[in-house]
């Protein structure tokens, strides 16, 4: 009986056929991880060998005497990426913290529709209206009286600009706005429901639950979601590329055009010709991707231990 | 003592509520802009009918179309779709349904390749498709745009699947099927709706990007269906006609763009009703 139970078990394997169609499928994600890396790295060899460590702190971008540093790219992204992140920060959690309320059902469907159709719109579509409607409106009514009055300090010294670090850093507040009031509020949601209900019990108000109590117990978690925006941030690049100002500059103001990695490839990468300078465009293409995968790991490990992802 | 300390708690949760309601109505005023921008200076091109049946003309010359570029983001989203959406779906149901200790790594490559920047993945498309063939095409811009779609595929598959009740799975066991059956069988199928949404907003996410087709399906002016050939995109127009100063193609890119957003907001409207639908159906199993 028993073996022939287990007999019946071995023929109800599935076909070899469909086993290996689904190893193959599912071996698909971690192969592509493996080979963007390893073929960017490749095609990076000629600029990797030439510049060797030093491409990563040198400032000169020079297609015509072959002089390659990627330092202001690293430095565009790194400070687009960062502002965005403060202008983002308040009201991403703000926005959670509504969606994630028990209640309220009506705002939260605005609200959480609202947040997704951001989602959903595309880079492109960011850029142009960054560039015909936000650029002139964030120039004449913040750059000029802020240069004006506080030109004196140095992040707002200098020419104000149209398309500057800050018009860029504009539209990837709005770009990430998404991703990081989507996760916090899952994380706030997977908040132990006794925890909030205790802190009302105690005669908490409303704010005092959500920030003495809610807030704090998922704080790795948001700081997770942070991280996760951070990785988008990084990454973008068409709507950066369209506002940033293209200019591979270190200027200590935010008022002036700069350049991250990602829009510098999008600009000169179907320009560039011989063998050193394709292959500088694909470093610095390989530069970015292991920072959004290290930024994105760390944040994935942050999130997870707060949420139970569905499995 | 005590009375003005609640008058002050009172006074704070109330200042406090004001100034979350007053962020969370910030962050929707980007969205309403866009729309609203995208709308209005996009009807101008996009109200005429040769908008959608015309190629592009030299600048001074009326009657410009983008109906190559609708045909070339059909083309290759179409042909990415082919490619990602297969392979993206099996290996999400593999995820829940045999899950095993190779799926923690499978979901983490999966979500580290969501959040890969497109202008990498673009560049890899053209190291491996564009480079050895000496030019650009419709096919590598498919690739590209596969490569993108597939982590978002397989995490939505995955939810969905997840969503079926471990009750229909038994029955099924009950019922003398082997396991890989009732996946195939009986899962899958219960989970249609969630999986074919998930492929749609992954379509949707496809069909707006611009970055990996820069070096990959390139553009084109002209009218081409062949995708060996370069080809042109939606996203394309609008990055490289808004970049010119002539105030024609302006127009014409806010008008792809307008085609983008619409075409984005339908597919994301109903996406969001079937979602809710299959939720609600998953709890009557």
């Amino acid at each position: 009986m028993i073996q022939a139970i287990r007999l019946s078990f071995r023929t109800r394997r599935a076909p070899l056929r469909f086993r290996l169609l689904t190893t193959a499928a599912s071996l698909s994600a971690p192969a592509l991880v493996i080979a963007i890396v390893a073929v960017l790295f490749q095609e990076a060899a000629p600029a990797v060998t030439r510049f060797g460590a030093l491409f990563i702190v040198a400032r000169s971008w020079n297609p015509v005497t072959l002089d390659f540093g990627a330092l202001p790219f690293i430095y565009g992204t790194l400070v687009t990426s960062a502002l965005a992140l403060a202008i983002a920060l308040p009201i991403g959690i703000a926005v959670a913290v509504v969606l994630a309320e028990p209640g309220a059902q009506r705002i939260r469907g605005v609200a959480g529709t609202g947040v997704e159709l951001l989602a959903a719109i595309p880079s492109v579509v960011f850029g142009i209206w960054a560039l015909y409607v936000l650029a002139p409106l964030v120039y004449t009514h913040v750059e000029l009286p802020v240069a004006q009055r506080l030109g004196f300090i140095g992040i707002f010294s200098g020419q104000p600009r149209q398309t500057s670090l800050f018009t860029a850093s504009l539209v990837l507040a709005v770009m990430i706005l998404p991703t990081l009031s989507a996760i916090s509020r899952d994380v706030l949601r997977a908040v132990p429901k006794g925890l909030r209900e205790s802190a009302v019990a105690l005669g908490a108000t409303w704010w005092e639950t959500s920030w003495k109590v809610v807030l704090p117990a998922a704080r790795a978690g948001i700081f997770g979601a942070t991280v996760l925006a951070l990785g988008r941030a990084l990454g973008e690049t068409i709507a950066v590329t369209m506002v940033i100002g293209n200019r591979p500059d270190i200027s200590p103001s935010i008022f002036a055009p700069a350049y991250t990695l990602a829009s510098v490839i999008a600009n000169e990468f179907t320009e560039a010709t011989g063998q050193v300078y394709p292959a500088a465009l694909v470093e610095l293409g390989l530069v970015l991707i292991l920072l959004t995968f290290a930024v994105n790991i760390l944040a994935l490990l942050l999130v997870r231990r707060s949420v139970e992802l569905p499995r | 003592m005590n009375r003005v300390r609640n008058v002050r708690r009172r006074f704070m949760n109330s200042l406090a509520l004001a100034v979350v309601y007053t962020l969370t109505a910030i962050a929707l005023i980007p969205l309403a802009l866009v729309l609203w921008y995208t709308a209005v200076k996009g009807w101008p091109a996009a109200s005429h009918l040769e908008f959608y049946v015309n190629v592009e003309r030299p600048v001074g010359i009326p009657g410009a179309g983008v109906a190559h570029a609708i045909v070339g983001s059909a083309v290759m989203v179409g042909l990415a779709s082919l490619i990602s959406i297969p392979v993206g779906v099996i290996s999400g149901v593999n995820l829940v349904e045999f899950g095993g200790r190779f799926a923690r790594v499978v979901r983490l490559a999966a979500d580290v390749l969501v959040g890969a920047p497109s202008i990498a993945i673009g560049l890899f498309a053209y190291v491996l498709f564009v480079a050895p063939f000496h030019h650009f095409s419709g096919v590598a811009g498919a690739l590209a745009l596969a490569v993108l779609m597939l982590p978002v595929v397989i995490r939505t598959t995955e939810g969905a699947v997840a969503l079926i009740p471990a009750s229909l799975r038994e029955s099924g066991l009950a019922l003398g099927l082997p396991r890989w059956r009732v996946a195939l069988q009986l899962v899958l199928p219960a989970a249609a709706p969630g999986v074919i949404t998930g492929a749609l907003l992954a379509i949707a996410r496809a069909a707006g990007e611009t970055a990996p087709l820069l070096f990959t399906g390139f553009g084109n002016r002209f009218w081409n269906v062949d995708p060996t050939q370069p080809m042109s995109a939606l996203p394309l127009i609008v990055f490289h006609d808004a970049l010119t100063p002539y105030p024609a193609l302006q127009e014409q890119a806010w008008g792809a763009a307008l085609v983008l957003v619409a075409a984005m907001l339908v597919v994301n409207l109903a996406s969001r009703w079937a979602v809710r639908r299959q939720v609600r159906l998953a709890g009557q199993l």
